[in-house]
């Protein structure tokens, strides 16, 4: 489905990302984890289009979209749920969720897609997604976005940041039901231990570069199993004093 | 009627037939059609061009249009409305003004509103500007409402420009006695080389009167805009002025906001953001599939709903 090939990358003289080369097959949950500033988010972007590598390549269901923008991108079928969800004064969580689904949505599926995060729509449809609302509300509301386009390859930057005092019980349950109901590759950018647990790869950034790439069963110990004290690779880096999460 | 004074009714007071209720409608500087109800009543000035609105105490679920269109170039219309709202009455009016100018001479309507509003009446205003026309001639509308509200009264005034006009000077004058209420929303849209000025001057004078206004507006172009507000707390009150605005290519806007407490139980408050659309807006809405250009017709759409 999505292949990155020899993706580099950098900026203000420093290697951000180094020869990249991944594949993403149809229909899998990955999840790419590593340290902060390992270049995570940055391979997102570029995925979506919104950075542009220095070189390489980047293959959408057999089709060169190196060159497409992000608009092109998202009619190919890549979706993209921000880390940092964007205010919009005026519109509404309606507006934005009809955009995402690209036609006028029936009030039942709005309805669903925010319940689905649990959101009552009632309360929230009409509500502008203005500085009113929480970055907690926010993140839902970004989350609802993409499973509403129900793109064939949707990709979360850090879903779970903001989102404490919703359970992570219900992220995961969205996300695999995402997965069942769209039939598409979902790409999860992540700290967490309960969502590298849901995946089906995983995928280790480390300084730029893949580090390791694999089934959950086979990545997930190489990572952890050297990180007793720590749950979260996050923690990992401040015990180390910011040092890399090599195995 | 024809199609374009037509359009121009739709346009400003959202008439596409005979509208219900109480209605004056004006065109080139003439009344051309009225009717009026058992509890509203419309009068013709006898010492100056205008109409005065008389509503009983009591009037409820009731409406007035009194839109006014201009389809010849050349004229200037000047006109003064005056509204009686008896008490307890719970009523909506929609004004507006709408010019097609097809000539090199300038159109121009300067409407004059006062409103008088008895104790516990309510009312929601809705006033709509807006021009068209291939001339040359410049489109100008210079609207002014004075508005007295009687204790506990309270209004609701929507006041939109939704493109067209060349230039226009709006201005608002509240005075608010005790638990009276005005809530006023604007939206103003500019473009080419059009100019608009908004002065909002309203006395908190009765205790516990509160006023809130929010001002949204876009300058496209080469366009310029001008917000003044003085809001003046002479009491235990509360004021809230906001005013935002999105500026694009070469536009400008200019936000001068004063509040001034003059009692030491007023409470005030004034909020001013000017800019740009956000990048990161314009790029999560191309993440969802519109164009960079369909993006900013969104926000812009939803800036001024």
């Amino acid at each position: 489905m999505l292949e990155l090939q020899d993706i580099c990358f950098s900026r203000d003289n420093k290697d951000i990302l180094k020869n990249v080369n991944l594949k993403i097959d149809n229909e899998k949950m990955v999840v790419i984890t590593g340290p902060n500033g390992s270049g995570k988010s940055t391979l997102a972007k570029i995925i979506m289009g919104i950075e542009t590598p220095d070189s390489g390549k980047i293959i959408f269901d057999g089709k060169d979209i190196t060159e497409l923008s992000i608009t092109e991108r998202a009619k190919e079928g890549i979706g993209f749920a921000f880390q940092q969800p964007v205010r919009f004064k005026g519109l509404t969580v309606k507006d934005l969720i009809e955009i995402s689904a690209g036609n006028s949505l029936k009030l039942c599926d709005a309805c669903d897609v925010l319940a689905d995060v649990g959101l009552c729509a009632q309360e929230y449809l009409n509500r502008e997604v203005n500085s009113e609302l929480s970055g907690g509300e926010l993140k839902r509301i970004e989350i609802a976005m993409l499973a509403a386009k129900k793109s064939k390859l949707t990709i979360f930057d850090e879903p779970e940041a903001g989102i404490d005092l919703w359970s992570f019980n219900n992220l995961i349950s969205v996300f695999e039901k995402m997965h069942d109901d769209i039939k598409g590759s979902i790409v999860i950018i992540s700290h967490q231990e309960r969502i590298l647990n849901i995946a089906d790869e995983i995928v280790l950034i480390t300084n730029g570069t893949v580090g390791k790439h694999g089934p959950r069963e086979e990545v997930l110990p190489q990572i952890f199993g050297k990180i007793k004290p720590c749950h979260k690779l996050e923690n990992k880096e401040r015990c180390n004093k910011g040092g890399t999460v090599n195995e | 009627m024809n199609n374009i004074e037509k359009n121009l009714l739709k346009q400003v007071a959202d008439i596409e037939k005979t509208p219900m209720g109480a209605y004056n409608i004006r065109e080139n500087g003439k009344g051309v059609a009225r009717n009026t109800t058992a509890n509203i009543d419309i009068v013709t000035k006898k010492d100056k061009p205008g109409i005065d609105i008389i509503i009983k105490p009591n009037t409820k679920n009731e409406s007035v249009h009194i839109p006014v269109i201009l389809t010849e170039g050349g004229l200037n219309d000047l006109v003064y409305n005056d509204f009686y709202i008896g008490e307890n009455a719970d009523v909506v009016i929609v004004a507006g003004c709408g010019i097609h100018n097809s000539t090199c001479d300038t159109a121009q309507h300067d409407g004059i509103h006062t409103f008088h509003l008895e104790k516990g009446a309510k009312i929601k205003y809705i006033e709509k500007h807006y021009g068209e026309g291939e001339g040359t001639g410049e489109r100008i509308l210079n609207p002014q409402t004075i508005i007295n509200l009687g204790e506990n009264a309270s209004m609701e005034m929507e006041s939109v420009q939704i493109k067209g006009v060349t230039s226009t000077i709006r201005e608002t004058y509240a005075n608010m006695q005790k638990g009276s209420s005005l809530v006023i929303s604007e939206r103003i849209m500019t473009t080419g080389k059009q100019t608009a000025k908004t002065i909002f001057d309203v006395n908190l004078d009765g205790e516990d009167s509160s006023v809130h206004v929010a001002s949204r507006s876009v300058a496209e172009d080469d366009s310029v805009q001008e917000f003044i507000s003085n809001v003046k707390g002479n009491t235990k009150c509360f004021g809230h002025v906001e005013c935002d605005a999105i500026i694009m290519e070469n536009g400008r806007v200019i936000s001068d906001p004063k509040i001034e407490a003059n009692n030491v139980d007023a409470s005030l408050i004034h909020e001013a953001a000017i800019g740009k659309i956000a990048g990161e807006q314009l790029i999560k809405l191309m993440t969802l599939g519109l164009t960079e250009k369909e993006a900013e017709e969104q926000i812009i759409n939803g800036f001024l709903k």
